[in-house]
């Protein structure tokens, strides 16, 4: 038998066999590298101890719940010097997330109206689109913030030219309607008051207004009951080729009961007056904020542009001539034809401008809005003394927060990504 | 930890980590220069002029701790700290002394493990405003804006201050000095706070000073005193005494003018043993016999420096008031030198 004869003859594992064997020199290579890399990692962290009991310091995280000692200037939930650290902590994470969610939710919006008329056949207006998207997005954002708060604080009045000069009998400035006043600090707008509120709940982590509840419990019942009107007049489009008319019956729905609520809760604006050296009663929206709220806006939506014009551009032109030759109008084939189709590829990039905004919003410590980088890694860092602590845990929650965004956007892409079947 | 045998197979790697010396005064002898963390920029403590010279009360004591160790008081070089970055600067070996207007408090001498050598500076808290504001006193602050660098006392003083009088305010946070006064000079806020001599020095820059007033309520002490890394204690020792033999000079009248003539010897023996010509106090801290000598001549004694940088001649205009000698009255006391 020859086949029998041709075998290479067993010679037993060999050394060399994990070098030149290719059976087995991914795997000698993978476990070089690991304990390479485990070695270095060993290397930090041992080096970490041994400096830090150089320095006589400790790792510990006691000083969350020791007396923070400061002022927050822009806190949203109630939080006062005598809290703690850990509540600071929680007061910058609140704010980094609400600044976060604002400036997402803006960027999109803008975004989506810049990519598509970026592609308008107006020769202007798709020049201008380009000159924003060009400018916004080639110029660091910590640029855009600052030039937003120098703007902000150089042109707009200081809160006492609000105030009546006495000889003149007239104020320098004036408010507009009487309930928004613009100064170099915040910006004042009514706050909302409720003549018969329904009271708060407390809890440990910030009190709930019923009023608040019942309004947004009000408006999911109404947006439920409107959907299924409509579901109801596409089911009789469907079986009888004729759309009730339903403009009235959404109009009644969601409308009517929430008027209702609010003239029963005694819903009336609390107009901010000048009282001393600021305004009071109503709400004043810090200057700080807003500059970061822009130069965040403005900068990720010129991204979030081109994203979007690069989705469009990807759908073939034979779906849009085949939506022109069914007879749909212009904005109908881009609604209901090109972007439905677009988003799949626009999602995922757009997850990344989700996850860069949030980032780029520690960039607030340059304005001096306390989010998460000014009260844990800024003023609780100073006042403790807690680098290693304070700076880990940052990254900590960054990461955390990076990483729920990326898995709800996830959900949503695979929701909308193409089905096959 | 677990993982101490595989760590201490590694212990070999970190000999060549840079450990935070313990030897600063090695260091800083063979590198032949001083490395001081200063303000970014407070004119009359610490700040550059048009040539990128620092000059000022800070820059003062780093030029003396440099000249007594090095016996050149130009080989220093400047590292310009933030509220938020001397800390770290220093803890981490940045710099070998800290003498930037930093308050003297017990979690910063013990957790923070840092070293205050002597108060070269007794402040306190202080508020300015515009003077067309008609405020006149700190109790009139009330529902105001204040303007106050983060990462510093004053901004725990502050919260302190308003809480204990019932009085609410909007902190405005800046980052440093000339960030808190473009705010303030904007008008995004309507007090400045920070420490008295700060203020002044502040205002002594802006373009038209007698527009704005520094209230006269002093809402807190601040001791400023120039800060070493802790266990060290033969450099602490010798930028502490640096600093009281500046002090002592000016109590015994040893002035750059006459030391070179007394430095030959005098009746009063405590000046012989300080400027050594009488006993070796210099070998006790590693030094030469004339370390004091170079000290004083960098720029003069504690009274010298003063008038020279934030004195009543100076734009800045500060008084001694607590900064004077013990015998005049004032808290600056140094030790025997023996």
């Amino acid at each position: 038998m020859t086949t029998a004869h041709d075998a290479p003859e067993s010679q037993g594992f060999r050394l060399s066999q994990l070098i030149y064997d290719t059976r087995y020199r991914s795997l000698t290579i993978q476990v070089v590298v690991f304990f390479i890399v485990m070695a270095f990692v060993g290397w930090l962290v041992d080096n970490t101890i041994q400096n830090l009991s150089a320095l006589g310091k400790d790792f510990n995280f006691s000083f969350l719940s020791q007396r923070a000692g400061y002022d927050i200037g822009n806190a949203i939930i109630p939080y006062n010097n005598d809290m703690t650290h850990g509540r600071a902590l929680l007061v910058g994470l609140i704010n980094t997330l609400w600044i976060s969610f604002l400036g997402c939710v803006a960027a999109t919006i803008i975004g989506i109206f810049v990519g598509v008329l970026r592609l308008s056949k107006n020769w202007l207006v798709a020049r201008l689109m380009t000159v924003y998207v060009e400018v916004f997005r080639n110029i660091p954002v910590l640029l855009w913030i600052l030039v937003a708060i120098a703007l902000l604080t150089e042109a707009a009045p200081a809160p006492n030219a609000y105030k009546i000069n006495p000889t003149t009998g007239e104020a320098s400035a004036s408010m507009i309607l009487d309930s928004i006043a613009f100064t170099n600090r915040y910006t004042a707008i009514p706050s909302i008051h409720f003549d018969r509120s329904l009271g708060v709940i407390d809890t440990a982590l910030a009190p709930i207004s019923l009023n608040v509840l019942a309004i947004v419990a009000l408006l999911i019942a109404s947006l439920w009951v409107n959907k299924r009107v409509l579901t109801h007049a596409a089911n009789m489009q469907e079986a009888t080729g004729v759309r009730p008319t339903t403009w009235w019956k959404s109009a009644l729905i969601l409308i009517v009961p929430m008027v209702a609520l609010l003239f029963a809760l005694g819903f009336n604006p609390d107009e901010p007056v000048l009282q001393g050296f600021n305004f009071k009663n109503g709400t004043n929206v810090s200057n700080s904020f807003v500059a970061l709220w822009l130069g965040l806006t403005l900068y990720t939506a010129a991204f979030i542009a081109e994203i979007v014009r690069a989705g469009i551009l990807a759908i073939s032109k034979g779906q849009t001539e085949a939506a022109y030759a069914l007879g749909l109008r212009p904005n109908r084939t881009m609604n209901l034809v090109i972007l439905p189709q677009a988003l799949r590829v626009i999602i995922p990039p757009l997850i990344s401008q989700y996850l860069n905004l949030t980032k780029n919003s520690s960039l607030a410590i340059a304005v001096g809005y306390l989010e998460l980088r000014g009260t844990l890694g800024g003023i609780t860092l100073n006042q403790t003394g807690r680098e290693l602590e304070a700076i880990s845990l940052m990254m900590l929650i960054y990461l955390a927060i990076s990483l729920s965004i990326s898995g709800v956007m996830n959900v949503y892409n695979n929701r909308v990504k193409l089905k096959e079947r | 930890m677990k993982k101490s045998v595989f760590f201490g197979a590694l212990t070999a790697a970190t000999l060549t980590a840079g450990l935070a010396g313990a030897a600063t005064l090695d260091d800083v002898k063979s590198r032949g220069e001083l490395i001081c963390g200063v303000n970014t920029g407070l004119v009359g403590f610490a700040a550059p002029d048009a040539n990128g010279n620092w000059s000022g009360f800070d820059v003062a004591i780093c030029q003396a701790v440099a000249a007594a160790v090095l016996g050149d008081a130009s080989k220093v070089k400047y590292v310009p700290t933030t509220g938020q970055t001397r800390f770290t600067a220093l803890g981490s070996g940045e710099v070998d002394v800290l003498a930037r207007n930093t308050t003297w408090t017990f979690s910063r001498d013990t957790d923070l493990k840092l070293q205050f050598t002597a108060t070269n500076y007794y402040d306190g808290q202080g508020f300015m405003v515009r003077k067309d504001s008609g405020v006149t006193s700190a109790k009139e602050l009330d529902g105001a804006s204040v303007c106050i660098q983060t990462g510093t006392t004053t901004e725990l003083n502050l919260a302190d201050y308003f809480k204990a009088n019932n009085m609410s305010y909007q902190p405005i946070t800046v980052d440093s000095n000339a960030e808190g006064e473009q705010q303030f000079l904007a008008g995004a806020c309507d007090a400045y706070t920070t420490d008295a001599s700060g203020l002044a020095a502040t205002r002594a820059a802006f373009a038209n000073p007698s527009d704005y007033v520094i209230l006269p309520e002093i809402i807190s002490k601040e001791p400023l005193a120039p800060a070493v890394r802790q266990g060290d204690d033969q450099w602490t020792d010798i930028v502490r005494w640096t600093i009281f033999a500046l002090i002592a000079a000016e109590e015994y009248g040893v002035t750059s003018a006459n030391i070179d003539e007394l430095a030959k010897g005098t009746e009063n023996p405590e000046v012989n043993r300080l400027l050594g010509t009488e006993g070796d106090l210099g070998a006790m801290i590693g030094l030469d016999k004339t370390w004091a000598v170079n000290a004083i001549k960098a720029n003069g004694n504690y009274g010298e420096i003063f008038a020279a940088t934030i004195g009543e001649q100076t734009p800045i205009g500060l008084a001694r008031g607590l900064n004077a000698q013990w015998t005049q009255g004032g808290l600056m006391y140094a030790p025997p030198f023996r």
